[in-house]
């Protein structure tokens, strides 16, 4: 049994915050879940999908995010408790959803978890997801910690529920994957009826229809969504998890929310500034609470916004400042504009101690100086950098080996359009510098169809594009359809590694089993685009001559698009990891060494982790622990020097 | 050991490495023993792109007053596991001080620029030797060989475990290392992971 179900009395357990999320939500008696994988919210679904069963939940890897929130939403239009979950960027996908959503209102509670990931540790950027809040108009709550993460939620379905309206709440990586202290609650009954009441008139919350349609008539439904934000900004007046820590009249007031509300704590307790610093913690950042804000401002002559990303506190609070000033009075405001704080990237308690260390004057050091620039030097000297790569036995390294050569041996200065999945290191030397866009999932796809209509304008350079098994469902076809509706002649390289790789094998449509183990339709890529009207091939990317070959072959073909599948499962991939099927050693008398065509074309250019270049022998040669045995090398050398044995 | 006292409140461990060594599960294991004693553990894990063979590092903080936030600041480690000696190094720089105990594996993981030949990982006992000028206490042992010889390199963060516990810094003892790996682990790796624990203990 999952500890996550846990019923013992005063049960606590170290849980992350994306497992706090969890526990509260089922204390919170929730029916159904869904998502989409991306790093740091996938935990989420995967800890739903464990207590599935034994809680009586319905739990989805939802094809994207705004079909996830599609299907969260009909659990609430049939009056049970649903919730929906991802990364910061899945927030836009979801958005168009979303602002309908919040125009139409909601039934049983529904919660929109989004895992924002300040400075961009695992994202392609580090998008801020609380400004969606005041566009959908719907209310925003963040959990300070892990024990708050969990309690947050039962709180977040009952003020959904009171409102009739999608609350949304904000977790960001430094909470989501790191781990505290949780005191469980108990645990409701499971039982759950689901019906979608329609018969109602119109705009009847209950028994109505769920539509948003506000033609020509905004007072009809966004006059009503508008006084629900207004409502929640009352309740926030009183919300248990907004506090306050620190002394009657501060010198300085923080106000914070989030993982900054602790990195808060530790500055003013490292500094020695608890009895002039009070921090204002605020886990309902909008609407704002403006009467409790106000108490605070009006105790302190400065004050200092604590956040990361966009300066949305520090913007709204300033707004609220600016309409008391009469009550509070002039203030004096640090934070990322008075440049305190750093306006990129994520903070950590160093940045807090500085900022305050420089408005307090007091001065602070980590370690001695002395040691620090000792110990500094050392590292510069031992500690080389680690760069990213692709896994060894990957078989991106081996598309993007092929793909390179195919556009080199065309001759005509093509080019490929990146994607989002581990393959993003495709524009890295990792993947060859092989991609030369890189935006969001599917855009590749979408901007080499715009590339392929530009020949009336002279363009005539082959244009191509990469995309993963997962990204196609979740954002490629459309682009696909375009292309092939549109006749732009690119080729797609659909890279099937059979699963959601990069944030952990998730399954998505093309998947034989869901989340809950269940045999399902996999849909069939090859079939997909082909019914589509792509001229379609397949090939398998450790076989680098025939994919190369193939690939120049759909590169000549200037009729409309075209698609390579280069199917391999990921190296890490269950059907996959384990098993070896070469065994790969370099024959030292055979290997070119420096003298190689290419200068040491194994090691130098091809990069895989499992080949070392051995500095005093002058050899390639394999590193046992790390090779996992694809035998893709063996086809690199052009000497022959690396040897492939199948292991029986 | 089960009953030492915490040097410091909080009490700052830093366990390191390279994608795929572990250091995860290591961290959680030890969190976890901690957690069921009634400390207040945070850990802060830096992974996501980093597991596919980049730098990991997760940040435990115990305290029996009040939750510590998910980061170390700089210069405050009490305590370094690593995992990987470059690793280790990297580390340091950010987090140690003249006092921070460290224990690090000396097995080296190659990065990918060393692999390819561009740069040179430097010979691990001119590391050490610079190390130990600078922080004479400091425990290098060769983890990797222990754990292979054990029959398996993946046991090389439970050899680590081993050794952070014989030196009686933080607070857990053998016998709640086997309750973590029982409640963790499927039964089978039971004997395995003790053996491991034990070869790490009896190594510094």
């Amino acid at each position: 049994m999952s500890y996550l179900i846990d019923e013992g009395k005063n049960a606590e357990h170290l849980l992350m915050g994306n497992e706090a999320i969890v526990r509260g939500a089922l204390e919170a008696g929730i029916n159904v879940a869904s998502g989409y994988p991306g790093t740091p919210s996938s935990e989420i679904i995967e800890c739903f999908s464990q207590v599935a069963k034994e809680r009586n939940l319905y739990v989805e890897w939802s094809t994207n995010e705004k079909v996830a929130v599609e299907v969260a939403a009909a659990a609430s239009f049939a009056g049970l408790r649903s919730l929906c979950v991802m990364k910061q960027n899945g927030v836009n996908v979801a958005s168009d959803f979303l602002l309908h959503l919040a125009s139409s209102g909601t039934r049983g509670g529904m919660l929109l978890v989004s895992c924002d990931d300040p400075g961009a540790l695992s994202s392609v950027n580090e998008g801020e997801s609380r400004l969606f809040a005041q566009l959908l108009e719907i209310p925003l709550l963040e959990p300070g910690d892990f024990q708050e993460a969990k309690d947050i939620i039962p709180w977040a379905f009952d003020l959904s529920e009171q409102l009739r309206n999608i609350v949304m709440v904000r977790s960001v990586t430094r909470l989501s994957h790191a781990s505290g202290n949780v005191r469980f609650g108990p645990l409701p009954g499971t039982a759950a009826k689901a019906e979608f009441h329609y018969s109602g008139p119109l705009l009847d919350p209950d028994t109505g229809p769920m539509i948003a349609m506000i033609v020509a008539a905004p007072e009809a439904q966004h006059g009503p969504q508008q006084e629900k934000l207004k409502k929640a900004a009352e309740i926030f007046e009183t919300c248990p998890f907004n506090t306050y820590t620190g002394p009657a009249a501060p010198e300085l007031l923080i106000v914070t929310s989030s993982a900054c509300s602790l990195y808060s704590r530790e500055a003013v307790s490292v500094l020695g500034l608890a009895e002039r610093v009070g921090i204002l913690k605020l886990a309902t950042t909008w609407p704002l609470p403006q009467g409790l804000l106000k108490k605070h401002l009006a105790a302190a002559p400065k004050i200092l916004f604590v956040e990361e990303v966009a300066p949305t506190l520090e913007d709204h609070v300033k707004v609220v400042a600016a309409e008391s000033g009469a009550e509070i009075g002039i203030k004096t405001f640090f934070g990322k504009k008075s440049g305190h704080l750093p306006s990129v990237g994520e903070l950590n308690p160093d940045l807090v101690i500085a900022a305050l260390s420089r408005i307090f004057a007091v001065p602070y050091a980590g370690a001695p100086a002395a040691f620090s620039v000792a110990v500094k030097a050392l590292a510069a000297r031992y500690a080389p950098p680690r760069g990213m790569t692709f896994c060894p036995g990957c078989p991106h390294r081996a598309s993007y080996w092929s793909i390179n050569n195919a556009v080199k041996l065309d001759g005509r200065n093509g080019f490929v359009c990146g994607d989002i999945g581990c393959y993003v290191m495709g524009t890295m030397p990792a993947g060859f510098n092989t991609c030369k866009t890189l935006h969001a999932m599917g855009s590749g796809s979408g901007i080499a169809s715009g590339f392929g209509k530009l020949k009336q304008f002279g363009m005539d350079q082959p244009v191509m594009a990469v995309c993963g098994d997962s990204t196609f469902f979740h954002a490629a076809m459309p682009a696909l359809a375009n292309a092939i509706h549109q006749r732009s002649p690119f080729t797609l390289m659909l890279m099937d590694n059979r699963g959601t790789a990069m944030t952990g094998f998730q399954p998505h449509p093309g998947s034989p089993t869901n989340v809950l183990g269940d045999a399902v339709p996999a849909l069939d890529m090859e079939k997909i685009c082909r019914a589509m009207g792509a001229k379609v091939e397949v090939s398998d990317p450790f076989d680098l001559e025939k994919t190369r070959q193939k690939l120049n072959h759909l590169m000549e073909y200037a009729d409309g698009a075209k698609v390579l599948i280069l199917r391999r499962a990921c190296a890490l991939s269950p059907e996959r990891r384990g098993k070896k099927d070469y065994e790969v050693t370099v024959d030292e008398s055979r290997c070119r060494g420096e003298d190689c065509g290419c200068n040491r074309i194994c090691t130098r250019i091809f990069g895989c982790p499992g080949l070392i270049w051995d500095g005093e022998k002058k050899v390639s040669r394999v590193d046992e622990i790390i090779c996992v045995g694809c035998g893709v090398c063996a086809d690199i050398c052009p000497a022959g020097a690396i040897v492939r044995k199948e292991v029986a | 050991m089960s009953d030492v006292k915490l040097a410091k409140d909080p009490y700052n461990v830093i366990i390191t490495g390279v994608g795929g060594q572990g250091n995860v599960l290591a961290s959680r294991l030890l969190g976890g023993m901690l957690a069921k004693k009634g400390f207040l553990v945070t850990i802060g894990e830096t992974f996501g792109a980093s597991q596919r063979g980049g730098s990991v590092m997760s940040h435990l903080r115990i305290s029996r007053a009040a939750l510590a936030s998910p980061q170390i600041p700089k210069g405050r480690a009490d305590v370094i596991v690593s995992l990987e000696p470059a690793e280790a190094l990297r580390v340091l720089a950010l987090y140690g001080n003249p006092e921070t105990i460290l224990l690090t594996n000396n097995h080296p993981i190659y990065p990918v620029g060393v692999i390819k030949g561009d740069m040179v990982y430097p010979p691990v006992a001119e590391m050490e030797a610079a190390v130990m000028e600078l922080l004479p206490t400091a425990h290098f042992i060769d983890a990797t060989a222990r754990a292979l010889s054990l029959g398996n390199s993946i046991l090389v963060n439970i050899v680590m475990l081993g050794a952070l516990g014989r030196l009686n810094v933080v607070p857990f003892n053998r016998e709640e290392f086997k309750e973590a790996i029982a409640a963790r682990l499927a039964a089978g790796l039971m004997e395995i992971n003790l053996q491991a624990f034990d070869a790490g203990y009896g190594m510094v």
